[in-house]
């Protein structure tokens, strides 16, 4: 107890000391592209604004949740927004790790007047998350390696006649058990229902068994866009702005399938625990980057949907490659014809159990 | 001056007696040494010893469930685990009434998340539930169990009820039990279902490819340092910077490369094809299994074993293997029997790295080693910054952490610790 006063004492002091200079704000991202199109929507507009303030980036968001634990165990929170996936996002609201946030009065509304909680709909899916980007899994297939067939279903990835090869999926449960169940025959809206039991879960392996031998399983997002520009599979599943930037940014003859892609959310929390001075900072800094432009502005530096429906109509054309980034949209509707959304009251409860069987078949 | 004669204690100049003033002079001695390492030894202390204890600690440590739930679990003592029925009003009036607390510190749904590696669905049990408990108005409610089961029929499920009262009190030893694929069951330990055991497959496998790969930096680092101790010095300092020169690049751009060389449409399989030796469509699978994780891992844990090698063996004199030759050894008895026991001490240093450093590494394993090349350190890193298990993680290290003890004292008992040298 002792040392977390002391520590807490000494956070406060190091502050305060910082604060003195110059308005810090750490703002924690994923880095790379994401990052980019961040600093080029949000920051830079953001300090532009508020020549007080002064944006830094720490690209931990992968390790968010375990840092913001061992942070709040030390009593010293160094950083004031965190972007991560809304399945974090729970844990970390469970967890008490996360500021509870009110989408209506801390959140600007839409411009015809729509309230944030409206806005954002059904996609604020924790008491302390604000999403930003709806971004998708889903697949990509060589279009040399088809043939004359190209796949337009997803059960293609269990079809290794038609199309042999190698294909790459996530070395996790999530996603995979819910293609394999759909490709089993289960009906889309009864996915859950199956999974939740023991032999669901058990005919969900033994689907995926009939392609072990073809799987690369990937656990970075980058694994899957190199090894399609590498010939090395035929096709694989990853996050949809990676597929973006190889087929449209380094023209590889790669082809999205967008067939039941699984949607998922990204966004921002607060970290509890942060002074009253830093909490307002952040929550104006969430007010400006959540507004309905601001979240239009990202989708021209990256391939992912705002989170505002009133965001939408707005997304205009691509800042270097000038293509209209609509089409590329994960909601768009050509794209959005058979969709999941990430069952995230599902996985908060069962990612471990059926992890655990899920490693302990793939050590087989 | 009649020394001899003397029977008292020598003196010192002062008068003392001179063991005792030795003594002190000693201590003092002592004591100035003490300070002169305190700084040091108190950084190691507060950054390294205090750290890792206290991550150990975690995996025994539980009291998460009796402070959030006092009183329920003091209720819960009554309730035989083994009848299949409910607990009694008492055990769900004193749950409400620790829930409205846990919930007014919003802990409950931290509970959740911690009950919920023991039984799937109490994580959003908790949660879903504690929207609710949060408006009850505690005085005007009769019976707490049919509130509850309104709620939820799962708070009358008995084995939510076995879960909470096996991990009831403030240490438990179900994180062990776990990472040896067992688990607490109602009469006792047992194993767990047969599609759940995976941490002692690991264990084992991470034991067996760390010797693997100790093995083969031996065969092929020996060579070399014997190579580098034995050119003129112009030529093995240029040898050296090659070994270097990989030290120095980044462990990812090292994995990446390996990746790039090994897959099947990789410089190898493509070289291999080219030349015929293999066909187009059965280009050889050398990435993504533990071949790949061994091939990547020898060449990352090398220079660890060459330079320990290395140092050993500049410090052995030539003349003896020229003097074991002139006595009319071959080549091959004057190495093997002068020359080889004496770099002895470079082997086992140079394994000791080697094994304990490739034990706990899980970057290479994770980006080359497919399924069947990962080791138990992935699994560390999974509950560490995925799952947020850090009592399992605690658990699985320490007993990482005991192993490679035990493979330690072993080591100092066969061959012993003062025959390591590192230079």
């Amino acid at each position: 107890m002792k040392t977390r006063n002391f520590l807490a004492i000494a956070g406060a002091v190091a502050f305060a000391a910082s604060g003195a200079l110059a308005q810090d704000m750490t703002i924690v991202s994923w880095g790379g592209a994401y990052s980019k199109s961040q600093q080029n929507a949000y920051h830079d507009p953001y300090m532009a604004a508020n020549p007080g303030v002064n944006i830094i980036n720490d690209e931990s968001s992968a390790e968010a949740v375990a840092k913001l634990r061992a942070m709040n165990e030390a009593g010293n929170i160094t950083w004031d927004v965190v972007d991560v996936v809304a399945a974090d996002a729970i844990r970390l609201c469970d967890e008490g790790l996360a500021m509870e946030i009110d989408a209506d009065s801390q959140l600007a509304p839409a411009p015809d007047g729509t309230s944030a909680s409206d806005d954002f709909g059904d996609l604020l899916v924790s008491d302390c998350f604000i999403p930003q980007i709806v971004y998708s899994t889903t697949f990509g297939y060589r279009t040399d390696m088809v043939g004359d067939t190209p796949p337009t279903d997803v059960c293609a990835i269990f079809d290794t006649e038609t199309y042999p090869g190698k294909r790459s999926l996530e070395k996790r449960p999530i996603n995979n058990f819910e293609w394999a169940l759909i490709c089993d025959g289960v009906a889309k809206d009864e996915v859950y229902d199956v999974m939740e039991t023991p032999e669901g879960q058990q005919r969900a392996l033994d689907k995926l068994a009939t392609i072990k031998d073809d799987v690369i399983w990937w656990s970075a997002g980058a694994d899957t866009p190199q090894l399609l520009a590498d010939g090395e599979v035929v096709m694989g599943s990853t996050y949809n702005g990676r597929l973006f930037s190889v087929i449209e940014e380094q023209k590889q003859p790669v082809a999205m399938l967008w067939d039941a892609q699984v949607f998922d959310l990204d966004g921002w929390i607060i970290p509890a625990g942060l002074s009253d001075e830093r909490k307002q900072a952040a929550l104006d800094y969430l007010y400006f980057a959540t507004d309905t432009q601001r979240l239009a502005d990202q989708a021209k530096y990256i391939s992912y949907g705002p989170a505002r429906a009133s965001s939408a109509p707005l997304v205009g054309k691509h800042a270097d490659l000038g293509i209209d980034m609509a089409p590329h949209m994960p909601t768009d509707p050509e794209n959005a014809k058979n969709t999941f959304l990430y069952n995230y009251e599902f996985w908060a409860d069962y990612r471990d159990d059926i992890d655990a069987k899920f490693q302990a078949w793939l050590a087989k | 001056m009649s020394d001899a004669t003397d029977t008292g204690p020598v003196l010192s100049a002062d008068g003392k007696p001179l063991k005792k003033s030795l003594a002190i002079a000693l201590r003092r001695e002592k004591m100035r040494a003490l300070m002169l390492i305190a700084p040091l030894l108190l950084f190691i202390l507060i950054t390294f010893i205090m750290p890792i204890a206290d991550m150990l600690f975690r995996s025994v440590e539980n009291s998460i469930v009796p402070n959030t739930l006092p009183e329920t679990v003091v209720a819960l003592q009554d309730w035989d685990p083994n009848s299949d029925e409910a607990p009694d009003e008492a055990v769900y009036a004193a749950l409400a009434r620790d829930m409205q607390i846990a919930i007014e510190e919003k802990s409950h749904t931290r509970l959740g998340s911690r009950l919920n590696y023991e039984m799937t669905g109490i994580s959003s049990l908790f949660r879903k539930s504690g929207r609710q408990i949060k408006r009850w108005d505690m005085e005007g409610i009769d019976s707490f169990k049919a509130e509850f089961e309104d709620l939820d029929e799962d708070w009358l499920d008995p084995e939510l009820w076995k879960t909470l009262s096996t991990y009831s009190s403030k240490y438990t030893s179900g994180y062990f039990l776990n990472s040896v694929d067992l688990q607490k069951g109602a009469d006792g330990v047992v194993r767990r279902d047969e599609n759940q055991r995976i941490y002692i497959t690991l264990f084992k496998r991470t034991l067996f490819m760390s010797l693997v790969i100790m093995g083969s930096c031996v065969l092929l680092g020996y060579p070399i340092a014997f190579l580098l101790a034995n050119l003129p010095t112009r030529t093995s300092n240029l040898l050296l910077i090659l070994v270097l020169l990989p030290f120095w690049t980044s462990l990812l751009v090292r994995t990446s490369a390996w990746k790039v060389m090994l897959q099947q449409q990789g410089v190898i399989n493509d070289t291999l094809v080219w030349l015929g030796l293999v066909d187009d469509g059965a280009r050889l699978i050398m990435i993504n299994n533990q071949f790949g994780t061994i091939v990547a891992m020898t060449h990352i844990l090398l220079p660890f074993m060459i330079l320990p090698l290395y140092s050993v063996m500049q410090t052995i004199p030539v003349s003896y293997v020229r003097a074991a030759k002139s006595l009319g050894a071959t080549n091959w008895t004057s190495f093997w029997r002068v020359y080889f026991p004496q770099s002895v001490p470079g082997i086992g240093a140079g394994c000791i790295l080697v094994f304990i450093l490739s034990i706990g590494y899980y970057i290479t394993p994770e980006l080359v080693g497919g399924t069947k090349g990962v080791f138990i350190s992935n699994r560390i890193a999974y509950h560490i910054s995925s799952s947020l298990n850090w009592g399992l993680a605690a658990a699985l290290g320490t007993i990482l952490l005991v192993a490679v003890l035990t493979l330690y004292w072993v080591y100092d008992k066969i061959v012993g610790i003062d025959n390591v040298k590192l230079g």
